[in-house]
């Protein structure tokens, strides 16, 4: 233990004000440096920038500028999104067929057909066309933004909003990187140095929609809420309603945070320096190739690599009878009291219980389970798709508790994962398990009791 | 002889750090975990003449003073994980704040590379830039590049190449402190040279402790002291 005596001694040799003294000298050598090294031979003033943070941080128009941002990227994405996922899912079908003769050809059994056709071939197919498309345009356009430096803005003008809720505003960050992904978000929570803002950030950045839920939000929003109308202005409704669900998820955000700063996590925000690059020309042919390569497919093979087995399982699930019904009914049965509690249903409860592997295929759980052969039949168009939940008693209710519980519950297995290995506490992790489900619980709950009793349906 | 080396990448955030990273790996990248805490860094390789450098993407970072966790993750890997060079990333037109950090740098490792980036961006503004009083003044290569104009790379490859076989030494310029601190110094610099023998840089150590670095200790204690020793 010697170090630890040297440590000590140190310590007793040492003055409080060493640390400032030793940073006092660091700039001042830098100063010295530069006053030697450099000169300018025009005044360096950047009023580009100047200009521009003038109207991106303005009091007034900061956050209208963030907000329409945000509109016009989920725009982009939804409408963009449509055919290439259609065309997709056109393409899969066709394959299909092929694979299905091909094990005709073989004289396989049915089983193996079911397994591998109806449910892996099916499942992890139908994650592909639904997710690849919106990642293919979101991710770098996200990129293009964050390399032109628009972030640091977003951070800047949020900050006065977290520090109130006493949360730190590097936490607009991480939020930030929790559209992609609330796993990897978990880690750039590291950016923040205080262990007690940080933990904030990681418990409530699950209440950001990731990319697995985008599929399960956009889906149902375009389905139920922009049901009456038709081209352009449908997409424009559903980015709407998906604007507004981000935005009650970043007030549950602030909430949650204010509450834990006032209780569990007591103190006041640090004190930090932000620092706003000046903006730069993002090189676009770069930045969409890379993020859309590397981003894009990593969060891709993940939802495959998920996908594919829940696929199996649940197919395995629907087809396994004990008595005349099958082990998946049970669950269903046992679970949709408590679905119906607020205002969901069995198989729903189920598709968020073997959904907590990835969020991405809790959609395509829901619907193996109400063809309830465990196998999602070829879903031509969306209309399929909708006439399927208007089947299972599904109204618009059923459709916005859905959404809401989506952005709201408990992270996904690889976030809980991350959670645990960046707090190394069971019972932090636990919190950030259980937090917000009580929230996903809560919510959806007041909102079916309130239209229930105003007979809103 | 051997042909691979390791390179890291250290820098303030914005710096366009991981711009040259890409630029210079292009797609061979992937994600490495590094020994003692399960954090993962980019890390991507370019070939140059015989030789194969692994470069390392550190996290962006202000100081290394260990206040976040980032910090500790460059600062570990920089002084535990020993890189053949350690490329500092400027940004030419914010020198002044940016060099603090290839400073601190400079009192940890002994190869280092000083990398001014955004040079045409400074020389738009009018900003003109001596590295060659840089490199004297530092005792390590100064270089200036674009990473996004892809300008100076083969040189930036060719100083790197010329450290790590030795046809330069860096002889990296220590600060010198007040008399107070330097006489505090002086006390526990060689009981912690005594400690940590060349492994680490006993001045840069005997600071930390003085700073009161609780973090660094464990760490040390964690990699240098031997198994139930």
């Amino acid at each position: 233990m010697r170090l630890e005596e040297l440590y000590e001694e140190a310590q007793v040799l040492s003055t409080s004000k060493l640390r400032d003294e030793i940073v006092q000298h660091l700039y001042e050598r830098s100063h010295q440096l530069c006053h030697e090294g450099i000169s300018y031979t025009k005044s360096k003033r950047d009023t580009r920038t100047d200009k521009l943070d003038a109207i991106f941080t303005s009091p007034i128009f900061g956050f209208p500028i963030m907000i329409t941002m945000l509109g016009v990227l989920f725009y982009l994405t939804i409408a963009g999104a449509n055919i290439p996922s259609s065309m997709l899912a056109e393409f899969f079908g066709y394959l299909e067929g092929y694979l299905t003769s091909f094990f005709t050809f073989l004289h396989a059994p049915d089983w193996l057909h079911g397994v591998l056709v109806l449910g892996l071939y099916r499942g992890t197919t139908w994650v592909i066309s639904v997710m690849l498309p919106p990642m293919a345009i979101f991710f770098p356009s996200f990129a293009l933004l964050e390399n032109y430096g628009y972030l640091p803005r977003v951070a800047f003008n949020m900050d006065r909003l977290f520090k109130r809720v006493g949360a730190h505003g590097k936490q607009s960050l991480t939020m930030a990187m929790g559209f992609g992904c609330n796993a990897a978000a978990v880690i750039s929570t590291r950016i923040i140095e205080s262990p007690r803002e940080r933990m904030l950030a990681i418990l409530t950045n699950n209440f950001v929609p990731c990319n697995g839920r985008w599929g399960t939000l956009i889906v149902l929003a375009s389905l139920f809420m922009a049901a009456n109308f038709t081209g352009g202005l449908k997409s424009l409704v559903t980015t709407g309603v998906i604007v507004g669900i981000v935005m009650f998820g970043i007030v549950v955000t602030f909430f949650v945070s204010w509450v834990l700063s006032k209780t569990a996590l007591k103190g006041i925000p640090t004190h930090y320096t932000l620092e706003l690059p000046p903006y730069r020309k993002p090189k676009i042919f770069d930045t969409v190739i890379r993020s859309s390569l590397t981003k894009s497919w990593s969060v891709l093979i993940r939802a495959v690599k998920v996908a594919a087995p829940a696929a199996i399982l649940t197919w395995v699930f629907a087809n396994v009878f004990i008595g005349d019904t099958s082990i998946l009914m049970y669950v269903v049965e046992f679970l949709d009291p408590f679905g119906k509690l607020l205002g969901l249903d069995g198989y729903i409860m189920m598709a968020f219980i073997l959904g907590l592997p990835a969020n991405e295929i809790v959609l395509p759980i829901l619907l193996m389970g109400y063809l309830s052969t465990g196998s999602l039949t070829e879903v031509d168009s969306l209309v399929d798709l909708k006439q399927i939940f208007l089947n299972h008693g599904w109204t618009w209710l059923t459709a916005l508790n859905m959404m809401l519980f989506s952005l709201l519950h408990y992270p996904c297995g690889t976030t809980l994962l991350n959670i645990y290995k960046e707090t190394k506490s069971k019972k932090w992790t636990f919190l950030a398990f259980l937090i917000p489900t009580i929230i996903a619980i809560l919510v959806p709950l007041i909102i079916t009791q309130t239209a229930r009793m105003f007979d809103l349906l | 002889m051997r042909n691979e080396y390791r390179i890291a990448l250290a820098g303030n955030p914005n710096t366009g750090k991981s711009t040259l990273f890409n630029a210079l790996t292009g797609l061979r990248q992937h994600t490495g975990n590094w020994a003692g805490k399960t954090v993962s860094l980019a890390q991507g390789s370019v070939s140059f003449k015989d030789k194969t450098f692994q470069l390392i993407d550190l996290p962006g970072t202000y100081s290394l003073f260990s206040n976040s966790t980032d910090e500790e993750v460059a600062r570990n890997y920089i002084v535990f994980e020993k890189p053949d060079v350690t490329v500092v990333v400027l940004d030419a037109t914010s020198l002044e704040r940016n060099l603090n950090l290839a400073l601190q740098v400079l009192e940890m490792t002994t190869n280092v590379l000083i990398c001014i980036n955004l040079i045409d961006v400074a020389e738009q503004q009018g900003i003109a830039i001596n590295e060659r009083l840089l490199t004297n003044r530092l005792g390590v290569p100064v270089i200036k590049i674009s990473a996004r104009n892809k300008k100076g790379f083969p040189m930036l490859l060719d100083t790197i190449d010329r450290i790590v076989s030795g046809a330069i030494e860096c002889h990296p310029a220590q600060m010198t402190y007040p008399d107070e601190i330097e006489a505090q110094l002086k006390k526990i610099e060689p009981k912690v040279s005594e400690f940590v023998g060349n492994h680490l840089s006993s001045r840069w150590v005997a600071l930390r402790l003085l700073d009161g670095d609780e973090a660094l200790l464990n760490e040390i204690n964690k990699r240098l002291v031997p198994e139930g020793g």
